[in-house]
């Protein structure tokens, strides 16, 4: 009787318990992500005020043709390819020379380690409080350490002028976006063993050459992923933009997450909105695909 | 000093000027007082350095009522997520199951969806449970997106764990569940700690759905509250910059606890692929 009740509960135990302690998950992703998507392209089909709840119209493809007709989705586009492109490349550039200083025999290095990483946790408001902060027209200590180097000849407001005000933002999440490059190449640095560097000195390599040779191809799979997942991040992540500047001035630094916030929250158009923000994943989407086309490319060259 | 010894210690000190620089100045502008702020041409020190900004900043404004939403939103997360997490993670590290790598997969995709893609109609759905400027809208979000990065780190934690103590303790009669209990929980208690943190951090810098669920003063947390401070006001540095110190300082320190075991968590799987 016992070891029969004790194989039915051996078998509960196998087939049903993994999934019971998924359940709890899966309820979460179901209700707060599942549901919200399909409900959001459901949305994008129609036209709909929430103050107005009584009026919620189907319109077709309306919405949509109506995307590819506005100027300003072509300006946010414009604008989102300058942010994504500009922002991961330096990031990605900052973050090499980060992981090769931190790569070094220094006293303090695991302190320091930890140190750098301190931009990835901070909160966005602060940053963004930051950087205002420092890159203001009057008071901001940018201008004030370009105008003592002679780099500008007056003072410059950097987030309030039409063709500054993107690439200062930008900067803001480049120099975010920078420590968590540094330590995830860092990692894929720390994993390639020492006799291959020993090895290669002994045969007369110089620190170029290893780079070249030995460094960079074991560490581009870390940053390939990186790469994608800063891609991921920021496209969709537009929480300096909407601080900073929230998108303006005029349209100039306006992206296109940050343009369906405006176009649901301000101008109350939740089924215009929800259709940018589709079209933002699409975008994304192929943005990614593209990414690992050209990577192909590169490695047939090899 | 060897010459390459200087190089280096120079690198690295300009590295850390660049990391820390912003920190800093921002410190340095909270503790100035309000006269001193906007001179021309600047001045880097404060001649008389003090708290008035601080002081200000909890009389005056709605600073403390932030804070207090921003504490219970990342409480109530932490304990949901942690919990829903380690069953999932437990789940995932010690069962063979059909359908275990696509069930895998959704939580990675998960992450990836644009946020405002997912606030639209996130907040019609608040809306309908009539829990808009209320804690519980952004509990329920800030768990469900803690959840799949949470569970990840957890897995890899309860992974590095023996299978033979698992064994040893059935053979003595335990349950799984009962495994969970006595066993991986306790020994993995640094990752759980790790997560724990993790969680609290990414509750208390959330800004969008913050901004998107809550309109009322009673219900925001401090990154929206600040956020407001910089429409509503003429700009208070002093003001603003001290209430930076105070958002970005428990998150700070927290992370310096974990980022050993953090950045093992991050880094392990984009390594091992």
């Amino acid at each position: 009787m016992l070891s029969e009740r004790n194989s039915y509960f051996n078998k509960w135990e196998k087939r049903v318990l993994p999934f019971l302690l998924l359940l709890p998950a899966f309820t979460l992703i179901i209700g707060i992500v599942a549901y919200p998507i399909i409900r959001a392209i459901y949305l994008s089909f129609h036209s709909f005020n929430p103050l107005k709840p009584s009026i919620f119209k189907f319109v077709g493809l309306e919405n949509y043709i109506r995307v590819l007709n506005d100027p300003i989705f072509i300006i946010a586009l414009k604008n989102s390819i300058i942010w994504i492109v500009g922002v991961v490349f330096f990031q990605f550039l900052g973050g090499l020379l980060g992981a090769i200083i931190l790569k070094q025999n220094f006293k303090g290095r695991a302190f320091v380690r930890g140190l750098s990483l301190i931009p990835w946790v901070t909160p966005s408001v602060l940053i963004a409080i930051m950087w205002i902060w420092m890159l203001d027209g009057n008071y901001g200590i940018i201008n004030d350490i370009l105008l003592k180097l002679g780099l500008i000849s007056r003072y410059i407001p950097w987030l309030a002028q039409k063709d500054t005000s993107l690439p200062a933002v930008m900067i803001a999440d480049i120099w975010r976006g920078i420590p968590f490059f540094a330590i995830m190449l860092l990692a894929a640095m720390e994993a390639i063993p020492d006799e291959l560097y020993e090895a290669a000195r002994i045969d007369g390599a110089n620190s170029f050459m290893i780079f070249l040779n030995i460094t960079w191809p074991l560490i581009l799979p870390t940053v390939i992923i990186t790469t994608m997942l800063r891609i991921i991040w920021t496209a969709n992540h537009m929480d300096l933009v909407l601080i900073m500047t929230d998108g303006g001035p005029g349209f100039s630094s306006l992206i296109i997450p940050l343009m369906s916030y405006h176009t649901a929250y301000k101008q109350l158009n939740f089924g215009y909105g929800s259709t940018i923000a589709i079209l933002q994943g699409v975008f994304l989407v192929i943005i990614i695909s593209l990414y690992l086309r050209l990577l192909r490319k590169g490695e047939s060259i090899y | 000093m060897k010459k390459s010894e200087f190089f280096k210690y120079f690198f690295v000190f300009l590295w850390l000027t660049f990391i820390l620089a912003p920190y800093i100045w921002i410190f340095i502008t909270s503790i100035k007082s309000y006269d001193e702020l906007y001179t021309f041409p600047l001045k880097y020190l404060p001649s008389k350095p003090t708290f008035e900004g601080y002081k200000l900043l909890i009389e005056t404004t709605p600073f403390l009522t932030y804070m207090k939403n921003s504490i219970i939103v990342a409480i109530f997360t932490v304990t949901i997520a942690l919990f829903v997490a380690i069953l999932a993670s437990y789940s995932f590290s010690r069962f063979n199951f059909k359908g275990k790598t696509p069930l895998s997969f959704v939580f990675l995709v998960t992450q990836m969806f644009p946020a405002i893609l997912l606030a639209i109609p996130l907040f019609l759905l608040m809306r309908n449970l009539k829990i808009l400027n209320t804690p519980f809208s952004l509990i329920l979000a800030h768990s469900t997106f803690a959840v799949p990065f949470t569970t990840w780190m957890i897995t890899g934690f309860l992974k590095s764990i023996p299978r033979e103590l698992d064994e040893a303790a059935q053979i003595d009669g335990c349950t799984k569940l009962g495994v969970l209990r006595h066993i991986i929980i306790p020994l993995a208690s640094p990752g759980i700690i790790a997560a724990t943190i993790y969680i609290f951090i990414y509750s208390w810098n959330e800004f969008l759905y913050a901004l998107t669920f809550t309109s009322d003063i009673k219900a925001r947390t401090i990154p929206v509250g600040l956020h407001t401070f910089m429409g509503e006001y003429i700009i208070r540095w002093d003001l603003l910059t001290a209430g930076g110190i105070i958002t970005g300082l428990p998150v700070i320190i927290f992370f310096m606890f974990i980022q050993r075991y953090l950045i093992k968590g991050l880094t392990k799987g984009a390594i091992t692929g």
